[in-house]
């Protein structure tokens, strides 16, 4: 579904700053997958989401999304076959306009624009449905500005722009890091739901160990801009956040997880 | 005091009632024009300063193009076309060579400033509506007014359909959240180029009925024009929401948008009629926007300021202190 070929990205290349994030990155999801990604900060998690997404062009390398090499594609046109959300709850939606248009825009994600009406009626009633399903109330506040809403309900909000057409592989960048536990939760269980409903493809980066292992049927772990390791099945439900720390310092050298947020949320 | 009682007695009532139809024309006259920024500043939160260069060519167009024969219906299409020709221009230096905003806009301006003393051949040129079937002109203010407005309606009405558009939304997206926009396969370049010139465009249309409506194009006619039109923008924005609230809609707001605009041009007719010197208009419209730009930042920061703090936990020490003795 999603094939990532020897993909390099050095960021500020020539300069005191040069990163290299993305190092000869490998990785082929299957249909179905639910691959979740740890990693330390600067591991290349976002990095490779980015890449995945075309956010920019990388340096060297193929990216193939089903039987289709998307490498030359930019980013809006690449959008058609993948939804996104974000770590922050305000950048996977429009503030100023209402749920139902934010929803619409999404629906149309990779047609054509036209000059038809923005919102049709039928698709009031489906987007109805689709969040009465989410039990957050919006249902009865489709015309409310998305700003109004909080960040977990924008984050749903997200979550249903992301798949409301189903996308060649849905891409979660710590979706649930700027939410409080409780919402968090009710957000991840959503997400699964989406994702096991629809059957959908999909690449979760966390960096809640718990929920790596809780949830999804593959976990990948990052290292300076590879993947050092990558576990499936039963072999991964059978997995304790005490082996990861270990698999970690052992493939990454004796190097502590630096990552605060990783240790604390063990 | 002599002074100022004989400065109040030369104030002429009647003489500012006279004024206040052609004000009126001409405040509707620069709302059209404002309702192009309205798309640029608001819609696409891109400064576009084009529009001071595309104004005046609209102007010019239409009265090289009357003075040439052609029927003025035409004039005002080619007017229309070459200020999108003129958003087109600062869209490609903004998205294709990646110029900031303000800078591609004022390169535009600048270039256009040229380019319309080479449509005219000279800095101004005068249609008469004595020899030209005009649209609108101040010899009939009050046809003028009632001219102005079915364009305005009619424009407004059209922005209100395109903006509700799959088209329209995708470029409202664009300037909202342009880091969302293309995750959802908006090609946000494009977006802002249309947006672009559909707003030079309504500023050039708003050039050539300003030019009709005077009877002449002059190549300084559209100085400060941006100005002017954040004005309107802005006025009739703060207006509005303290009117209607939570319930300012988009047409409401396009409709303010002109209200903004006839605000502005009565007020620059009262200042005019307490004889300030014509010299220093720019000054007030200048006090006059920075007024009502910083009008809605103080009415927030009067709820939340450090100083009121520091006022109100100094009251509720004293009253403990009272309290205790």
């Amino acid at each position: 579904m999603l094939e990532i070929k020897n993909v390099f990205k050095t960021f500020n290349k020539g300069t005191i700053n040069e990163k290299v994030a993305l190092n000869g990155l490998n990785l082929k999801l299957n249909e179905g997958d639910f691959c979740t990604v740890i990693g330390g900060n600067g591991a290349g998690k976002s990095t490779m989401l980015n890449a995945v997404s075309g956010v920019w062009p990388v340096d060297k390398g193929m990216i193939w999304l089903g039987d289709k090499d998307v490498t030359g594609l930019p980013e809006y046109k690449r959008a058609k076959y993948l939804g996104r959300v974000f770590q922050d709850p305000m950048m996977g939606t429009v503030a100023d306009m209402e749920i139902i248009e934010n929803l619409a825009i999404a629906a149309r994600r990779g047609k054509k624009r036209s000059l038809r009406w923005g919102v049709t009626k039928a698709e009031r009633e489906q987007y109805r449905e689709m969040l009465a399903e989410f039990d957050l109330g919006l249902e009865n506040r489709m015309s409310s500005k998305v700003g109004l809403l909080s960040g977990g309900q924008r984050q749903a909000i997200t979550l249903l722009m992301a798949t409301i057409q189903k996308p060649q592989v849905l891409l979660l960048d710590e979706h649930t890091a700027a939410l409080d536990p409780k919402t968090a939760a009710k957000v991840l269980e959503l997400s699964d739901k989406i994702i096991d409903e629809n059957k959908l493809t999909a690449l979760m980066v966390t960096h809640n160990m718990h929920d790596a292992i809780a949830h999804g049927n593959r976990l990948i772990m990052m290292n300076n801009g590879k993947i050092i390791y990558d576990v499936s099945g039963e072999e991964k439900k059978k997995l304790k956040t005490s082996d990861l720390l270990e698999k970690f310092s052992l493939a990454s050298g004796g190097e502590e997880l630096d990552n605060d947020r990783m240790l604390l949320s063990e | 005091m002599d002074f100022l009682s004989e400065y109040f007695s030369s104030l002429d009532p009647a003489a500012f009632v006279q004024a206040l139809p052609g004000n009126i024309a001409q405040g509707v006259l620069w709302g059209i024009m404002a309702l192009g920024v309205y798309i640029t500043y608001k819609i696409l939160n891109f400064a576009d300063l084009t529009v001071d260069g595309s104004f005046a060519t609209g102007g010019a167009v239409t009265a090289m193009m009357l003075l040439s024969g052609a029927p003025i219906w035409l004039t005002m299409i080619v007017a229309f076309l070459s200020g999108i020709a003129a958003g087109l221009v600062t869209g490609l230096l903004h998205t294709l060579l990646g110029i900031p905003d303000i800078l591609a806009g004022i390169l535009s301006q600048i270039a256009l400033y040229s380019i319309n003393l080479n449509i005219m051949g000279q800095s101004n040129r005068t249609i008469s509506v004595d020899n030209f079937d005009l649209v609108i002109s101040l010899r009939d203010v009050y046809m003028a007014i009632i001219a102005a407005l079915v364009f305005a309606a009619v424009i407004m009405a059209l922005l209100y359909w395109y903006f509700g558009t799959e088209q329209g939304s995708a470029i409202r997206a664009t300037g909202c959240n342009p880091k969302m926009a293309p995750a959802q396969g908006i090609n946000i370049g494009l977006d802002k180029i249309i947006a672009l010139a559909l707003s030079n465009g309504l500023v050039a249309l708003s050039g050539s009925l300003m030019s009709q409506y005077q009877g002449f194009a002059d190549v300084n006619m559209g100085r400060g024009a941006i100005v002017i039109g954040l004005a309107a923008v802005i006025i009739g924005q703060v207006i509005g929401e303290a009117i209607f609230r939570k319930r300012f809609g988009f047409i409401m707001r396009l409709i303010f948008v002109v209200i903004g605009g006839v605000i502005y041009y009565i007020v620059m007719g009262i200042v005019l009629w307490l004889k300030m010197p014509t010299d220093d208009m720019k000054l007030f419209t200048a006090l006059i926007v920075a007024l009502f730009l910083a009008l809605p930042y103080l009415r927030k920061k009067r709820l939340t300021s450090f100083k009121r703090l520091v006022k109100i936990n100094k009251k509720n020490a004293e009253a403990e202190v009272e309290e205790n003795a």
